[in-house]
């Protein structure tokens, strides 16, 4: 359930393509292009009940008490030699909704993904993602997700369209809808022109891209995005991020990503969970943490929160003027 | 089974897209060839034993097959470092098809590798025996690759650093050429020197491609076959379960 509330007062529009979006007063128009604007239609608005997904019998034992959550965490543990780095986390992410993990740098972002997509076991705790255990049902739950990692993950002796074949292929994505959704997610993310040109070749903001295309491709229940705007100029970064929520309200995917930045969480989130040092501090939408702690932003939130200011890997000296202005404030 | 196939047409088109790592990788069996097939060819004929590039050139022709196989596995290692591997290892397909498609694209590179030397030996001057034994040769050479390509695989899957590895497969490659009849005839050997060409598996790959190319064998086609199939099962099944255990 996305929070419309605090938008209403503000018009927002979205371009993708030729296709123009207004998001006003919680519910969203789109028109198809420009010249059709005086005829917006209304998009279908996300209801406030989460979507249950559909489960077939036979689940494993100790289910959770929600049925609609797609993902269930409980008491999950991972250390690193005698380094903990996720220390005994749970929740929940109902299907269907946008859940953000926010955190700062080295908080146990990355390796809780790792554990949710079988890359890494876990050493303590329970995964439940879509009913199966990622630790001892791997290729049942690998068929449920898409990831964009952190790291790029591309191959770049490999051209653009080789690399997301190869990804279509992996993922079963059926002959005759391959190339026509590999052209639409290749347009989307302005990459079609250069599609037979070697990755290496590419910058790494087009690496970035081509990535969250591939990772569309195969119409995953749940999209785990481990920072995924994570160096992309901010145009780009909406592009991408209506997308995402486009497909997420148009087919009910699941969307988990990992972010440092605020305003990314509050914008795009339905529920953001504020982790650091490996642990859980708050759950909630963005409102609900506002008006926990009270504060008038999100951030504001993270630093009642976690009693300090998200630790940015390059912090600009106006970024930091801004946190001490901050700080002033919130004292007087 | 296309997850086989897209793993393996991936290895094949870098390999062909890497032209000059072909041509480069030419250099030392050519060498080989000529150094010691033109420089020890006088002695070897006053042996008794006759032309030596007709020995040698088998032995040549496995060896840059056992090099291009065994180094294959540094594609893994590539994978791992610029995480093109966390792709693959997510995909909804089982691990063994994965480790098999990649195999099986080392194995073609390595065979190929393995053509064109052939066809470099034929221009110093090696002759075959019969042309309709062409194919028997091509399966040796391809059970060579397949066993070499999952030795290598199953390496990488345990050692994460570049340097570490070629380390070890120096120490592997080295031995289980020189060690195998590449370059001598397995005939009135001292003793030791009898039983440890024995062990080493390339031996068997060189005697069958020599009985395939010019009609001489130590063990019997039987024999080289026999063992090159099996050990090829075993390598393959080694290099799954240890390709199964990596965690990225």
């Amino acid at each position: 359930m996305r929070d419309f509330r605090r938008e209403s007062q503000q018009m927002l529009v979205e371009r993708f393509g030729s296709v123009v979006r207004l998001i006003h007063g919680g519910r969203v128009f789109e028109a198809l292009s420009d010249e059709e604007i005086g005829t917006l239609v209304e998009l279908p608005q996300k209801t406030d009940a989460p979507i249950p997904s559909p489960r077939e019998d036979g689940r494993q034992p100790g289910a959770p008490a929600n049925p609609a959550s797609i993902i269930v965490v409980e008491g999950l543990v991972r250390r690193f030699d005698g380094f903990t780095a996720v220390n005994r986390i749970s929740f929940e992410v109902r299907a269907g909704e946008i859940f953000a993990f926010l955190g700062p740098n080295g908080a146990g972002k990355s390796t809780t993904i790792k554990m949710l997509t079988t890359l890494l076991e876990p050493s303590e705790g329970r995964i439940l993602l879509d009913g199966n255990d990622p630790a001892c049902n791997k290729d049942a739950v690998r068929k449920s997700f898409g990831i964009v990692f952190q790291d790029p993950s591309l191959d770049d002796d490999l051209t653009a369209l080789e690399n997301v074949r190869y990804h279509a292929v992996l993922y079963n994505v059926p002959k005759n809808t391959r190339e026509a959704k590999i052209e639409e997610l290749l347009k989307l993310v302005e990459l079609w022109d250069r599609r037979n040109a070697l990755v290496k070749t590419y910058s790494g903001g087009m690496k970035r891209r081509l990535e969250i295309a591939r990772g569309l491709l195969h119409h995953p229940k749940i999209l785990f995005l481990d920072e995924p705007t994570l160096g992309l100029d901010p145009q780009t970064r909406n592009h991408i991020w209506s997308y995402i929520r486009d497909v997420n309200r148009r087919e009910g995917m699941t969307v988990f990503f990992t972010t440092h930045y605020m305003d990314e969480a509050e914008r795009v989130a339905d529920r953001i969970a504020i982790i650091d040092h490996g642990a859980i501090i708050a759950t909630g939408s963005a409102g609900e943490l506002m008006n926990r702690t009270s504060a008038s932003s999100l951030e504001d939130a993270f630093i009642a929160l976690t009693g300090s200011a998200i630790r940015e890997e390059e912090v600009s000296a106006v970024d930091r003027m801004r946190a001490r202005r901050r700080m002033f404030r919130r004292n007087r | 089974m296309s997850a086989i196939y897209i793993l393996w047409l991936r290895q094949v088109k870098k390999y062909f897209r890497a032209r000059s790592r072909i041509i480069g990788a030419l250099g030392q069996p050519l060498l080989f060839l000529v150094a010691l097939g033109f420089g020890f060819g006088q002695v070897y004929r006053e042996a008794g034993e006759g032309n030596y590039i007709q020995y040698l050139a088998p032995g040549i022709i496995m060896m840059s097959v056992l090099f291009t196989a065994i180094f294959s596995g540094i594609d893994l290692i590539w994978d791992r470092q610029f995480g093109f591997l966390k792709e693959t290892m997510v995909a909804p397909v089982p691990r063994w098809q994965i480790m098999l498609g990649k195999t099986l694209g080392g194995a073609t590179v390595a065979s190929f590798q393995g053509l064109i030397v052939f066809l470099l030996t034929l221009i110093v001057g090696f002759r075959f025996h019969h042309a309709l034994l062409l194919p028997l040769a091509a399966v040796f050479v391809i059970l060579v690759a397949i066993i070499f390509t999952s030795l290598g695989v199953a390496v990488a899957s345990r050692i994460e650093d570049m340097q570490g590895f070629q380390l070890i497969m120096n120490f592997l490659v080295m031995p289980i050429f020189f060690l195998s009849g590449a370059l001598f005839p397995l005939e009135g050997l001292p003793e030791i020197m009898h039983y440890v060409v024995r062990v080493d598996p390339l031996t068997y790959g060189i005697d069958g491609l020599r009985a395939a190319l010019i009609n001489v064998s130590t063990f019997g086609l039987a024999v080289d076959l026999v063992v090159m199939v099996g050990l090829a099962f075993i390598l393959v099944a080694i290099g799954s379960y240890l390709f199964e255990r990596i965690q990225a």
